[in-house]
């Protein structure tokens, strides 16, 4: 079988599995008890090892193997969670998410997982703990006499063997812990069986031996002519057999199998130990379909398409929104009716269309989001701290593009947060704060941005400290340092080379990193910013645009030049009269909503040919903001608001100042697009 | 014999320069340029090539070159170098020819005006003419550009 077909699925599905184990891990470290969160981590464990098995990756079948085994304990009932088991079955999911990566990569998902695995069987073998095994050996026993009982035919059918001269064996089999072909072993054993007799009942069920759906062990009633020894030698040929345990049954011992449960609890540990262990089996088998349901019932029907496959559509569609728009303008001049119509219906369906092209591809940050919480507690537990990751907002959805290349910057502002932010137990205790630091992770939509906050009620930033480290490490100069406002200060931590840990550790704090961030984000098209209370807390927040591609924008002419100013940075348009301009300090300022602000020439800005605002007496102006400057910047005449697709400039010319981008306007032709925020200064 | 080569022939200035087909993706016949602003003058601006916003620089102005009004021989040849895709605006494109590698020498100082260092070489071909081969990844260097444009300023 040809498995690179299949291993991208193996890959996609791997990873599925991995973050549910991860999160339900998280989930069941926060209500250890909860045997629900353990049957729904058991399945993840089982599929996963399934699959690596089928694809061959042995390494990683039997690292979850083992840890399936401990969640088989726990989920009996055998084995209470404790932080040790909690930490090695957290070590074991890094080690598979490692070897899963591995594969990813083109390798052959090998590694040396030893160390786990030891902790693993020593966990399973009780060697860490003393009484748990104790309990579990007994309900064991108890499982393996009672585990399964015989309806009436299939009793009548062993007696009559038993009267015929035929011998009539219980048989248990156990597998070695390290089988991975539980399927084909149990395979091999009922091919011996059926060879020299006849299996009445296995317990778990035939369909379940071949799904490889049980544990180590597996039961059977046998009927055959040949001794317990040399049944048992036959088994235990087939290899990865720890050992089969072979009862020669009388009618006796028979009829105590078969008899109906009133009678069984006459002798009373026995019945109580065959109910607890009945007990134990029940939610084995009908929590599957319950969780299946769930599952349908909540999650909603996908499919995974490749991304190139959507920008493609997407490229196609701007094209077509290209064309729209110049057939908006041919129907306007040709100004017949049933034409207008017709256009303007298709307006309306391409508007649909654009929506609906765009939100496919918007992703919850979620899928960013759902991995900090394990982090957290990974940073947090390895620095002492205690530390409360409150997610809200998960379901804000983000273009693809910002999705994939947010991660690194919020991991980064995360571990600050937990590394920097928030204070030791100690501190904290010295503070009068609560043990248990909180950071908070939000995101939400604002307008056509999706703002992402990470708010921490740690120590907050020290302002003199800062500015001391920054003046050390020549960020800033001494002179201009004390003019700075709080805000300023706190963006220098975004400068290179700067640190304000008093130690290097590994989580962060080497001095880069935050002004990597904000590199990041700034090429995303966001903004960062910081807020802090010296003593309560920091707030990082991040601005990203809504979408990458499509933008709302005014069309302005120039001359015979048209430009494109995204209306997000637009606050208003006016017009002015050449009066109204006034001179202070050698700079053109205007009077607007009782503000003065700069008044720019975009004519000079960006070189126009054919025009020049100084021979107008009014001139329209476009008021543009950037945060909370704003400023006016003359144009020669304003054309309308109109929806954009934004196109690269192309490598060769980028880096042109005041231009961000460029847009095919409906007649084909290509007009700039100014970026406001580099005409602030 | 060398290889053979295939390129495209244009002229320039009473000239006729080679480049290898392969780095070419299409010639256009000329179309509206919008201009982009506080770029090198040889940097024409930008035109919209089915969708694709790309880069067109006139020749002529990026070899010093006396620069005229584009006629109608006048053509766009878009190359594709290094992921870098850029329209040359050029006299005439008339052909595409089989040359021999080995036909090709060394580039003497200065051809036609044109700085060694943007020419690949000098192939002969029959009939006494010359075929200047130019050096497209030294033609669209940009640290040459930021030098110019600090020259400029």
């Amino acid at each position: 079988m040809d498995m690179n077909a299949y291993l991208s699925m193996f890959i996609d599905e791997s990873n599925d599995h991995l973050q549910a184990l991860n999160e339900n891990l998280l989930k069941l470290e926060g209500s250890p008890s909860d045997l629900d969160i353990v049957q729904v981590i058991f399945r993840s464990a089982h599929t996963l090892k399934g699959m690596s098995a089928s694809m061959g990756f042995e390494d990683l079948a039997s690292l979850t193997h083992e840890m399936e085994n401990v969640l088989d304990l726990v989920r009996n009932g055998k084995l209470a969670m404790d932080s040790f088991i909690f930490d090695t079955l957290f070590k074991g999911l890094d080690a598979l998410e490692t070897m899963v990566q591995d594969v990813t990569a083109g390798g052959s998902g090998q590694a040396d997982v030893s160390a786990i695995v030891a902790a693993l069987k020593s966990i399973v073998a009780g060697e860490y703990i003393t009484e748990a095994p104790a309990a579990g050996a007994s309900q064991q026993q108890a499982e393996g006499e009672a585990g399964l009982k015989l309806d009436e035919f299939q009793t009548s059918v062993l007696k009559q063997s038993i009267s015929s001269g035929h011998h009539v064996f219980h048989i248990q089999v156990t597998l070695r812990e390290d089988c991975v072909l539980k399927a084909a072993r149990a395979y091999m054993v009922f091919d011996i069986l059926e060879r020299n007799g006849e299996v009445v009942k296995s317990d778990p069920s035939v369909q379940d031996l071949e799904q490889a759906e049980f544990d180590q062990k597996f039961t059977v009633f046998y009927i055959s002519q040949l001794e317990a020894e040399t049944l048992k030698t036959h088994i235990e040929e087939v290899s990865e057999i720890e050992g089969a345990q072979v009862t020669l049954l009388d009618e006796e011992s028979l009829a105590m199998l078969s008899r109906p449960t009133t009678v069984e609890a006459a002798s009373e540990p026995k019945a109580a130990q065959a109910q607890q262990a009945a007990a134990v089996e029940a939610p084995e088998r009908p929590s599957a379909p319950v969780t299946a349901g769930g599952a349908a019932g909540n999650v909603t029907r996908t499919i995974r398409v490749d991304i190139e496959r959507l920008d493609m559509l997407m490229n196609l569609f701007s094209e077509m929104l290209i064309d729209r728009v110049r057939l908006e303008q041919l129907a306007s001049e040709i100004k017949r009716n049933d034409l207008t119509e017709t256009v303007e219906h298709m307006a309306r369906v391409s508007a649909d269309l654009q929506s609906i092209v765009l939100k496919l591809r918007m992703v919850p940050v979620e899928s960013v989001f759902n991995r900090f919480p394990r982090m957290v507690r990974d940073v947090a537990k390895s620095l002492n701290k205690k530390i409360d990751l409150i997610i809200s907002g998960a379901d804000t959805e983000l273009d693809r593009t910002v999705i994939d290349e947010i991660g690194d910057p919020l991991v980064h502002l995360l571990r600050n947060s937990v590394d920097h932010g928030i204070e030791s137990l100690e501190g904290r205790a010295e503070a009068g704060k609560p043990e248990t630091g909180t950071v908070r992770l939000q995101a939400f939509h604002s307008g056509n941005h999706v703002f992402i906050e990470i708010e921490d009620d740690g120590r907050g930033i020290d302002r003199d400290k800062v500015l001391g480290i920054a003046i050390r490490n020549g960020v800033v100069e001494q002179s201009k340092a004390q003019t700075l406002s709080d805000e300023e200060v706190y963006m220098l931590l975004f400068e290179p080379g700067f640190s304000t840990a008093d130690k290097i550790s590994d989580i962060s704090g080497r001095g880069v990193g935050l002004d990597v961030v904000r590199s990041k984000i700034m090429s995303l098209g966001g903004h960062v910013s910081v807020t802090s209370e010296l003593g309560r807390g920091t707030k990082f927040s991040i601005q990203l645009p809504l979408t990458l591609s499509i933008i709302w924008a005014m069309l302005i002419k120039l001359g015979s030049e048209k430009y494109a100013i995204p209306l997000t940075s637009i606050v208003e348009t006016a017009i002015v009269k050449r009066e109204q301009v006034r001179h202070i300090h050698g700079n053109r300022m205007i009077e607007f909503r009782n503000a003065i602000i700069p008044i720019l020439s975009l004519s000079r800005i960006l070189e126009s040919p054919d025009f020049d605002e100084e021979k107008e007496d009014e001139t329209e102006i476009v008021v543009i903001r950037k945060g909370d400057k704003w400023a006016a910047i003359m144009v020669d005449e304003f054309i309308g608001q109109s929806e954009i697709v934004l196109k690269p400039l192309g490598d060769y010319l980028s880096g042109t100042p005041a231009i961000s981008g460029a847009t095919i306007l409906g007649d084909g032709q290509v007009a700039l697009i100014i970026d406001p925020n580099a005409l602030i200064k | 014999m060398g290889e053979e080569l295939k390129v495209i022939v244009f002229g320039l200035a009473d000239e006729e320069y080679g480049i290898e087909v392969d780095k070419v993706q299409t010639i256009e016949r000329m179309m509206p340029i919008t201009r982009v602003p506080k770029t090198p003058s040889f940097i024409k601006g930008v035109v919209n090539l089915r969708g694709v916003v790309v880069p067109v620089l006139d020749l002529r102005g990026r070899f010093n070159l006396e620069s005229t009004e584009t006629t109608e021989n006048s053509r766009i040849i878009i190359v594709a170098v290094n992921e870098l895709e850029v329209g040359f605006i050029v006299d005439a494109a008339n052909d595409v020819i089989d040359i021999d590698t080995d036909s090709i020498d060394a580039p003497p100082e200065v051809v036609g005006g044109i700085k060694a260092k943007y020419l690949r070489g000098v192939a002969k071909l029959g009939n006494n003419r010359l075929l200047i081969m130019l050096n497209l990844a030294e033609v669209l260097n940009k640290d040459e550009i930021i030098q110019l444009e600090q020259l400029e300023a």
